[in-house]
């Protein structure tokens, strides 16, 4: 009975000031509308100020100013891309479209960190990651307009096809990791050959099972995977609260590895944590988790209202960490682009819109018969006997019809 | 030519994929030191380590979902799920994933991956490990399902399924793990999706899979006793359906009654009457009859003699069908 009367007098038995301190951290509400809190790692201000980190400062110290203007050219030119993908889905010629409005730093930084051999699994938002890896983006609005899942082929731009289903591919990428470790592509010292793999996910994906065992999986496998969550505040209409109680770069402690957060609307520090992860992974030291605090600055598809959930205060504050302006000031302020170019990587949006609306409006409609193609590799009896059964049918109207 | 278990014929069958392919890796709960709960891996780590037979931790949605990784990489994963009814935290990954990602691809990808699943009842086990879950898979395009019957077929099956570059769901009849056959390890095999008539008739046919195939062949043996003579196939293949020898036979025997362990409400017997009555209808004497397992959760063991089709339920069948 003593020792309870002493711990009801608010000395805690046995905790010390150290776990009281992680008590309250982990047990500290996640704000409103947040700025990702003290631990964030930022190299850019939102007004483009360059700010110095020790520890990430080294993985940007070798960009050029060409790879700056690059990040530059590559976030301007993706968000035109999704512009224009919704302006198309509001003409009714794609059936739906998730944007990535507000989330290009999160990609394209996370995106150009990595190498030839690395190998990304998306989930249906990250356009920006593949247009770092080379996928044509009418092979993104094929699978909005439904012509087809996702036309382009994953091994030849080491970007998986785009997953539906919330956190299912977090463990495809982490078996991907298992069979890179066991070909020895880990760890070997050689810049060409090491490999690691990438999930992307959103902040809603850090409550599914899969996510949880991927976790689980990369961690006593010691799996070359970083885990990528874009924290973008809302699981469609769910905002963080309802999904997490910690900030959600501190689970990765739980299962065993670091995890780190970082300002998803600033390209630099994303590249640069991305980077670091990356490394580790390639070089053997297993997964990272890192989160991308970041905001979606749209509807979470053209289906919804944001409207109806959020305020547009919380939009308005976003706005001024714009990842697009804040590059542009970094870059003007440090004369490291000029007008001329800022006006040409704006010509180039342009011509890409008009390119992305054509080939949109004149992609084919895949041929009705297609539908029976690749269920299998080896020939399957039932599909083949249902593939003539459609084909005699259609052919009966022809006869008929005479036309 | 030796005698082995059905165990010791996946065993046998595993450890000749692996010896053939260095890309084949097991993967799944205690099937390494332990060689799986039912021993069907046994020895297997000992002998290939510990990056080919993978202990994996206790999460089938994770099991699944990191094979697929693996296949997408270049290996052929086979996955051992402890019992048909654990299978359920990895269905999502199985048919939305496993099922439809070379489709998705418009064939790019394949994905080279067996499922084994011990399957069904009559073990006196306790819930969840005694399900019969065939139909699920079976109505997902995508996916090949393969029921092995003997110890023969388990070698060469297992074998066959880890070859095919489509993924397959390999049941194994876990009541007639022990059972021992003969095994040729030299002789060719027959095709993985072939159906084969185990005992030739000529009054009705017997349809069966699995753990059903040795019940059916026992009241054939019954009923010759009695002077009827009835034909027995072994579907063998589920997904898919080899209609061509079942239709066959019925076109000679006029009967048919469909045996297997699951519900018939929808089960496999539930297809195979609809496409014979379609395919058949002239030669049919009688309408196909399904004998199966009742539409409820699988009971207590102290029930599952009631609920599992035995001689007795396959033979009340066939007088039926003969009284037509």
């Amino acid at each position: 009975m003593s020792d309870n009367a002493v711990a009801s007098t608010g000395e805690k038995a046995g905790a010390t000031p150290h776990e009281e301190e992680v008590l309250a951290e982990l047990t500290a509400p996640v704000p409103e509308v947040g700025d990702g809190g003290p631990e964030m790692v930022q190299l850019l201000t939102p007004e483009g100020q360059r700010i110095e980190n020790v520890e990430y400062d080294e993985y940007v110290k070798d960009l050029s100013d060409e790879d700056l203007r690059g990040f530059y050219r590559d976030l301007v030119l993706i968000r035109r891309v999704d512009a224009e993908a919704t302006a198309l889905q509001r003409q009714g010629e794609l059936g739906i479209w998730a944007s990535l409005l507000g989330q290009e730093a999160a990609q394209v930084g996370s995106g150009r960190a990595m190498r030839p051999q690395d190998y990304a699994f998306p989930t249906y938002r990250e356009h920006g990651v593949a247009w770092c890896r080379g996928v044509d983006p009418l092979n993104l609005l094929g699978l909005f307009r439904g012509v087809n899942h996702g036309g382009w082929d994953p091994n030849e731009k080491n970007f998986h096809l785009y997953t539906i289903v919330i956190g299912a591919q977090t463990l495809h990428a982490t078996g991907y990791a298992m069979g890179i470790q066991r070909d020895g592509d880990v760890g070997t010292g050689d810049e060409d050959r090491d490999a690691a793999v990438i999930a992307y996910f959103g902040d809603g994906a850090t409550a599914q099972g899969d996510v949880n065992e991927s976790f689980v999986y990369a961690a006593v496998n010691n799996a070359p995977v970083v885990f990528f969550c874009q924290n973008n505040q809302w699981a469609i209409s769910e905002p963080n609260e309802r999904q997490t109680r910690i900030p959600l770069y501190q689970r990765a402690r739980g299962f065993g590895f670091p995890g780190v957060r970082v300002d998803g609307n600033d390209v630099l520090a994303v590249y640069a944590v991305t980077q670091q992860a990356l490394n580790a992974a390639r070089s053997g030291n297993g997964p990272t988790f890192i989160e991308a605090y970041t905001y979606r600055m749209g509807a979470h598809t053209t289906s919804d209202d944001p409207t109806k959930y959020r305020v547009s205060a919380e939009v308005e504050v976003w706005k001024h960490r714009d990842p697009i302006e804040r590059l542009k000031s970094y870059l003007v302020h440090t004369q490291k682009a000029d007008q001329d170019f800022f006006d040409a990587v704006e010509a180039e949006g342009d011509e890409l819109a008009v390119t992305v609306r054509e080939g949109c409006l004149n992609m084919p409609d895949p041929t009705p018969d297609s539908m029976f193609d690749h269920i299998y590799v080896e020939e399957h009896p039932v599909v083949e006997a249902e593939r003539k059964e459609f084909a005699a049918y259609h052919a009966g109207f022809t006869t008929e019809g005479g036309h | 030519m030796g005698t082995m278990t059905i165990a010791k014929g996946i065993n046998n069958g595993l450890r000749a994929a692996m010896e053939r392919d260095p890309k084949v890796v097991l993967m799944g709960e205690d099937i390494g030191k332990l060689g799986g709960v039912f021993r069907v891996t046994d020895g297997l780590q000992k002998d290939f380590g510990e990056d080919r037979v993978i202990d994996t931790p206790l999460a089938e949605a994770g099991i699944v979902g990191t094979a697929i990784g693996m296949a997408l990489r270049g290996y052929r994963p086979v996955v051992e799920i402890q019992f048909d009814g654990f299978i359920y935290p990895a269905f999502d990954h199985i048919v939305s994933q496993v099922a439809k990602m070379r489709a998705r691809s418009l064939g790019k990808i394949k994905l080279p991956m067996v499922i084994r699943i011990p399957v069904g009842g009559g073990i006196g086990a306790v819930e969840h490990h005694s399900e019969s879950n065939e139909a699920y898979f079976a109505h997902t395009a995508g996916l090949k399902v393969v029921c092995c019957s003997n110890a023969e077929d388990a070698y060469w099956m297992i074998q066959q399924a880890i070859e095919s570059d489509d993924p397959v769901l390999f049941y194994e009849p876990k009541r007639r793990y022990w059972d021992k056959g003969e095994v040729d390890e030299t002789a060719a095999s027959r095709p993985l999706l072939e159906a084969q008539v185990v005992r030739e008739g000529t009054d009705a046919t017997l349809v069966a899979y699995g753990p059903m195939v040795k019940t059916c062949l026992q009241a054939a043996e019954a009923a010759a006793a009695e002077g009827k003579n009835l034909e027995v196939i072994d579907l063998r293949t589920l997904s898919p359906l080899d209609l061509d020898t079942v239709a066959a036979s019925v076109e000679k025997t006029g009967r048919t009654v469909v045996v297997h362990e699951a519900s018939t409400f929808l089960g496999m017997g539930a297809e195979i009457a609809a496409a014979l009555q379609q395919r058949c209808f002239y030669h049919l004497e009688a309408p196909v009859l399904r004998v199966g397992g009742y539409n409820l959760p699988y009971p207590p063991s102290k029930l599952e003699e009631e609920f599992l089709p035995d001689l007795d339920r396959v033979l009340d069948a066939v007088d039926r069908s003969l009284a037509f």
